[in-house]
């Protein structure tokens, strides 16, 4: 027998199953894939929470609980917020320029509405929740403690807008978290904008 | 050589004609002389090649042992923790085979560990066993992955918290980290979500890698056959018959060499089983007897031994990202041995003062590191993990130069061997 093989149609045959194959496998890969990502239960979970702050005394704080962390609002006092420029000097980061927040929140009063503090309560060294600690002089944090909060597990000290002190483990200011204000007595923890 | 199927033809019997009968539709007796009664391994393997075998052996038992307690286990992260602990107190016998379970993690990687020295000891990653080495790297990867999912299965705050740390890692890595770390926990933390993902990703999926990987580290092997103590080519002399002069049959001789290993190796996981299964918090960490609860870290946040050198190395680096770009080569730079080594001997015996300085200063770095992971850190532990970081990294980098600039013994032609 001395019928020619046409390698060139053996060629093209092999890199067109080829070529199909890898395109099937990779439509394929998606599903799989894509179901790790967060389901809708889980979204639904994660969504923004609504947060009634009409009742909460000046001076006082309520824990909600968003994507499984604890997020604290504070509504400050005008003595609260009069210690922020004092503390400066003692800070490590007080612009934020190294902390996590949104564009709103990078300064001294770290918020919407310098009055209500709203920020992630998990310690930035290693994740343990730090306690409120708001009456001056406390000495069981310091001497000269103005009110703030301070995390148990390693002694990290935050100023009543989170912002952290130098010479403790913690490196950064605690994250405030995306939110805003529905209306003056009602806030959106979890989303800046109207359609986020 | 009398050949099994030989023998049995001759013999005649059921036995026999059964074992016929097989032979003609599954290669049964060919592949238990290819494998085992005729691989011909060379006679001087010392106790360092104890560890293969052993590591083959705790595989099995972590397979059988895990099954057992899926059949009790909840991977729900409302159960989970309590499942654990109606295992270690209501089932018959639950207490054992979770412990067995737990100590077998560990002792994997203290097999795993020294089976991987031995092949720096005596260069067995060199050619023509490059592929062999990488396969075995691999399974140390899957392994690496097995116990990082497995620990997060008890729901202790320890396993979340850890889990919590080095899902966190992957947010180090530029542009994707984010949505990397969010695919992985399939949520916004570790969650149900999460630790049900993790558990379908321990039992079966790094199973099934894991016994391919070892299968195909065992066909490697036995292609090139097994190097030695004196890192001697042992098919390099051969006698009449074709078979090594320096070979034995790894059946019987090997298999009962083995079966020693193996009676000594229970022995002491007996001993820790019954007598000290926490090993004092180094193989189950105290902070894991309470259940996880994300509001709440543990005081002090460390894995377990095996990955502590790899944490050390990680803590060690002031700067997040470059710390675990750090950790992830200090793992994946033995891969690369085989090619930075110039080496022109095999064997630590017959290796050159360089090599064996570079070699034990990395052993001790390995050790110090490990310890190091472990304790909280301060200023001083610090700068040492830096040292050490230091010292480990000089022996894979400086490899190249040290290994071809060496001063080397002669190598002899056929291995030194003592009857006894």
């Amino acid at each position: 027998m001395t019928e020619k093989v046409d390698t060139g149609r053996r060629h093209f045959l092999t890199v067109a199953t080829v070529a199909t194959t890898a395109v099937g496998a990779a439509f394929v890969a998606v599903p799989f894939l894509a179901s790790w990502k967060p389901s809708a239960r889980a979204k639904a979970m994660g969504a923004p929470v609504e947060v009634d702050i009409g009742k909460l005394e000046s001076g006082a704080m309520v824990k909600i609980e968003w994507r499984g962390k604890a997020v604290f609002v504070v509504h400050r006092t005008p003595e609260m917020l009069a210690t922020l420029k004092s503390v400066d000097g003692d800070l490590r980061d007080p612009e934020s320029n190294e902390s996590d927040q949104p564009a709103f929140a990078k300064n001294e009063v770290r918020s919407v509405k310098p009055e209500y503090l709203v920020i992630v309560g998990v310690c930035t060294h290693l994740g343990c929740a730090p306690l409120d600690k708001f009456t001056p002089g406390d000495v069981t944090v310091a001497a000269d403690w103005q009110g703030g909060f301070f995390c148990p597990c390693h002694g990290s000290k935050f100023d009543i807008s989170g912002r952290v002190f130098k010479d403790v483990p913690a490196p950064t200011n605690l994250p405030v978290p995306p939110y805003r204000f529905v209306s003056d007595t009602r806030i959106l923890i979890g989303a800046e904008t109207e359609n986020a | 050589m009398a050949s099994t199927s030989q023998t049995a033809r001759a013999g005649g019997g059921r036995l026999a004609s059964l074992t016929n009968w097989i032979d003609d539709r599954f290669p049964m007796t060919r592949m238990w002389k290819e494998q085992v009664s005729e691989y011909y391994a060379p006679k001087n393997m010392n106790f360092w090649y104890f560890f293969g075998s052993l590591a083959l052996m705790v595989l099995v038992i972590q397979i059988l042992t895990g099954i057992f307690l899926t059949m009790n286990y909840k991977p729900s992260s409302a159960e989970a923790f309590g499942s654990v602990e109606y295992i270690m107190r209501d089932v018959e016998w639950g207490w054992l085979i979770r412990y067995m379970h737990s100590t077998g993690a560990s002792a994997f990687f203290i097999v795993v560990y020294l089976h991987m020295f031995r092949a720096l000891l005596y260069g067995s990653y060199q050619k023509p066993r490059e592929l062999l080495w990488i396969f075995g790297m691999l399974i140390y990867f899957a392994l690496m992955a097995e116990a990082f999912m497995g620990y997060l299965l008890p729901w202790g705050n320890m396993s979340y918290w850890g889990a919590q740390v080095i899902v966190s890692l992957f947010g180090a890595i530029p542009f994707v980290g984010d949505s990397l770390t969010e695919w992985i926990r399939g949520d916004y933390y570790i969650s149900d979500i999460t630790l049900n993902r993790f558990f379908a990703l321990h039992v079966i999926a790094i199973p099934l890698v894991l016994v391919f990987l070892v299968v195909a580290h065992l066909i490697a092997l036995h292609e090139v056959g097994s190097n030695n103590p004196d890192g001697v080519e042992i098919k390099k002399v051969k006698g009449p018959d074709g078979i090594p002069l320096d070979g034995i049959a790894f059946h019987p001789y090997y298999t009962v060499k083995d079966l020693i290993g193996v009676g000594v190796f229970l022995i002491l996981f007996s001993l820790v089983i019954f007598y000290a299964p926490t090993m004092g918090g180094y193989f189950l960490e105290h902070a894991n007897f309470d259940p996880a609860n994300p509001l709440q870290t543990p005081p002090h946040i460390a894995p377990v031994w095996y990955f502590t050198p790899f944490y050390a190395i990680l803590r060690a680096v002031p700067n997040k990202g470059l710390g675990a770009a750090l950790m992830g080569l200090a793992v994946v730079l033995f891969v690369f041995l085989p090619w930075l080594d110039r080496g022109k001997v095999r064997s630590i015996r017959y290796r050159g003062p360089l090599f064996k300085f570079f070699l034990f200063s990395f052993a001790i770095s390995f050790v110090v590191l490990g310890w190091l992971g472990l304790q909280a850190p301060t200023p001083l532990y610090t700068n040492l993990a830096r040292l050490f970081t230091v010292v480990y990294f000089a022996y894979f980098l400086l490899m190249p130069w040290y290994s071809s600039v060496d001063r080397t013994k002669p190598v002899p032609t056929r291995v030194n061997y003592h009857a006894h």
